[in-house]
């Protein structure tokens, strides 16, 4: 998030020092974000983490009890919410029961004494392949065609910004999947700004442009899919972003751009600029997917990170198999191999050898609980 | 919630069982016989006793015989045609207020109560059925009571001013006036305005509320575009119970009203009781469950609930 972009606003969000508090219990730390215009912007976290509480202070529909929301450098932080240029798509939808699907889109252009109706509607609708269900009740369709309604509902008003609290949580997994494809084509087909809150780590990796991790009230880590993944700066994040095998280290030198560190029996190595913390005492952390499984006798090349050890299990799901090693110096370390070339060596009980690249490798800071995040994961 | 297809067999084995024992499917109607001995014996046959009695004609000494005298309807139509106005029109008022006073009472104890507060008023609002319709209808004699309190009130407020112009009230008193019947009518049916009020207000989720806020509606307009729309059963339900027991009602006529408030009720009281001319008290009866009934059917199909429900 650069100054250029900042000063590019048009319809992007700027929460400067929010924070939400109920009584003595603390729902929102206050915290700075800025959602670029015209972005896909997810907040995904464990309930409870203050995300949609987030989310409802920029629809207005609760009171900051600190900082301010801009919207398109218009101070909105007391106007109700039926006078914010956002739009909301609710969790469970709350369509109006008793309109029918022409009336609850057309509901918002009305309010706003729009005469005719009609065409917007009825283009509104095509866009989400609705039209022929104009005249039904909501109760009368299905979860996926009500999910599409609220959004209709929400798009037809041209909000600067579309917030969606959870909109694909009462959905199946299939068609989650087809909704999360969806939503993505509208977003940029109308170009606007989408603030997406979210449990669900997939969810948000696969729609978004940029992540705020929320855990706890407050924003662990912000960043595009791919780098929170690859770089985590919290165990939280690497833990409830996907699977991370994290190692306590110790850091035993440097050599050249690389910490050296010694871990689970072995001397292992990690870029300085994937090291998070200037501890002494460190996770060091790699993903199951970039660790390499031989069999003990197998020769590995100089410069990477080498772990000996044993197989404890082994399943197989397909497309990979999945090892839980452990090593030598007695830490429990997951494999996922791809199902190319698998040695039939490699079965529980049996000497490996596990390897993979420095690069891949990060260091956090060993004062965080090595376990954050693991609990909450969510599907 | 689409892959159903594995468990449609276990569905079929109940079923092809079902059929072949036709004794489980007798259970419904058993169930249902009590229900249906209580409305022969409470209902339907002393409906076609007066029915029949109102069919007859003769006096009390020598006895009544079925005689398919008719016009015994039409001679008490035209005799007690002001009662019925007057019942109609008491009961319609005593409703409309109802409304007024239970509709934002429902909805404070719905969305704005919290959960403690929400069963203590309740509990408030059901409380005076813990005492007589009688006893609470003579409360009202003493709170309504010439030169009280009330009235005093009313009087410097120039309320009273206001009711002798519309005919509800005559000089300085309120009891023996139609507005105490209204009074009374309104307070004793107030609770069967506010319970199905608060059920079906109570069903609406708060998140109908945000979405209309959301969608630029300011707080009146969503509850004139949404709360009132979506709680019409509510009022529908509420403005029944209240207006037919009221329409029927002569005990809050006799203590609070005059002779020149009597209502229906009052005249089926004194055909049946005093004047012992059961026709004609069985037929004024029968006068006011047709009226009812036409009036509720009109009113269903104006408020289109068949939609709603």
């Amino acid at each position: 998030m650069t100054d250029q972009q900042r000063d590019a606003a048009g319809g992007d969000v700027r929460l400067t020092g929010i924070g939400k508090t109920y009584g003595s219990f603390t729902a929102v730390h206050p915290l700075d974000l800025t959602v670029p215009q015209g972005s896909f912007f997810a907040l995904l976290g464990a309930s409870g983490c203050g995300k949609t509480t987030t989310l409802r202070m920029i629809a207005g529909l609760e009171e900051p009890t600190t900082g301010t929301v801009l919207i398109g450098g218009q101070d909105v932080t007391a106007l109700p919410p039926y006078k914010r240029p956002v739009n909301t798509v609710f969790q469970s939808y709350a369509l109006f029961p008793h309109l029918d699907i022409f009336e609850n889109v057309a509901f918002g252009l009305r309010r706003r004494g729009r005469k005719d109706v009609r065409k917007q509607v009825d283009e509104m609708l095509e866009l989400v392949e609705l039209g022929p269900y104009a005249r039904r009740k909501p109760h009368q369709l299905s979860g996926g065609q009500q999910q599409r309604v609220a959004v209709a509902r929400a798009l037809i008003n041209h909000p600067q910004v579309l917030l969606l609290d959870e909109p694909l949580g009462a959905l199946d997994l299939k068609l989650r999947r087809q909704m999360q494809l969806e939503l993505k084509r509208i977003q940029t087909e109308v170009g606007i700004t989408f603030v997406h809150v979210t449990h669900d780590q997939e969810e948000a990796m696969t729609m978004a442009d940029t992540i705020a991790v929320m855990n706890g009230g407050r924003v662990e880590q912000l960043g595009a899919p791919a780098e929170l993944y690859e770089n985590p700066a919290t165990t939280f994040v690497a833990n409830f972003l996907g699977q991370s095998n994290l190692l306590p280290a110790e850091v035993t030198g440097s050599d050249g751009g690389d910490l050296l560190l010694t871990a689970a029996g072995g001397r292992l190595a990690v870029p300085k600029a994937r090291c998070s913390t200037e501890a002494r005492h460190v996770h060091l952390g790699v993903r199951p997917e970039k660790i390499t499984i031989e069999h003990g006798s197998a020769e590995v090349a100089d410069g990477r990170n080498r772990l000996a050890g044993t197989v404890l299990d082994s399943s197989f799901i397909g497309v990979s198999t999945q090892y839980l090693v452990r090593t030598d110096g007695g830490q429990e370390v997951t494999v996922f191999e791809q199902n190319m070339e698998r040695d039939a060596r490699i079965v529980p009980g049996a000497p490996v050898v596990l390897h993979w690249n420095p690069a891949h490798s990060f260091a956090l800071d060993a004062a965080q609980a090595i376990d954050a995040g693991t609990a909450e994961e969510a599907a | 919630m689409t892959t159903t297809t594995p468990a449609a067999p276990p569905q079929v084995i109940p079923l092809a069982k079902a059929a072949s024992k036709p004794k489980r499917k007798l259970t419904p109607y058993w169930l249902l016989l009590p229900g249906i001995a209580w409305l022969v014996v409470f209902f339907a046959v002393p409906m076609v006793y007066q029915a029949s009695t109102s069919l007859q004609t003769g006096s009390l000494e020598a006895g009544f015989k079925v005689t398919w005298h008719v016009s015994t309807y039409w001679d008490a139509l035209v005799e007690y045609k002001w009662h019925f106005v007057r019942s109609f029109s008491y009961a319609a008022i005593a409703t409309v207020l109802c409304l007024v006073i239970g509709y934002p009472l429902a909805y404070t104890i719905a969305f704005k109560a919290s959960k403690r507060w929400r069963n203590v008023i309740l509990i408030l609002v059901i409380a005076p059925f813990f005492t007589s319709f009688l006893i609470r209808t003579l409360a009202w004699k003493t709170i309504l009571s010439d030169g009280g309190p009330v009235v005093g009130a009313l009087n410097t407020l120039h309320v009273l001013d206001v009711t002798n112009a519309l005919g509800l009230t005559s000089g300085d008193r309120v009891l023996a006036t139609p507005l105490a019947v209204v009074c009374g009518l309104t307070y004793n049916f107030l609770p069967f305005m506010i319970l199905p009020l608060y059920t079906s207000l109570e069903r609406i989720d708060p998140r109908l509320h945000e979405a209309a806020g959301d969608l630029y509606a300011r707080p009146f307009t969503t509850f004139r575009k949404v709360t009132f729309p979506i709680s019409l059963p509510g009022v529908v339900a509420g403005t029944l119970l209240t207006f037919i027991p009221a329409s029927g009602d002569y005990i809050n006529a006799q203590l609070l009203g005059s002779p020149s408030e009597q209502m229906v009720g009052n005249g089926i009281q004194k055909q049946f009781l005093n004047v012992l001319d059961y026709p004609t008290a069985a037929a004024l009866s029968f006068i006011l469950m047709a009226l009812i009934l036409v009036m509720v059917t009109v009113y269903m199909r104006k408020a289109g609930t068949e939609e709603l429900v």
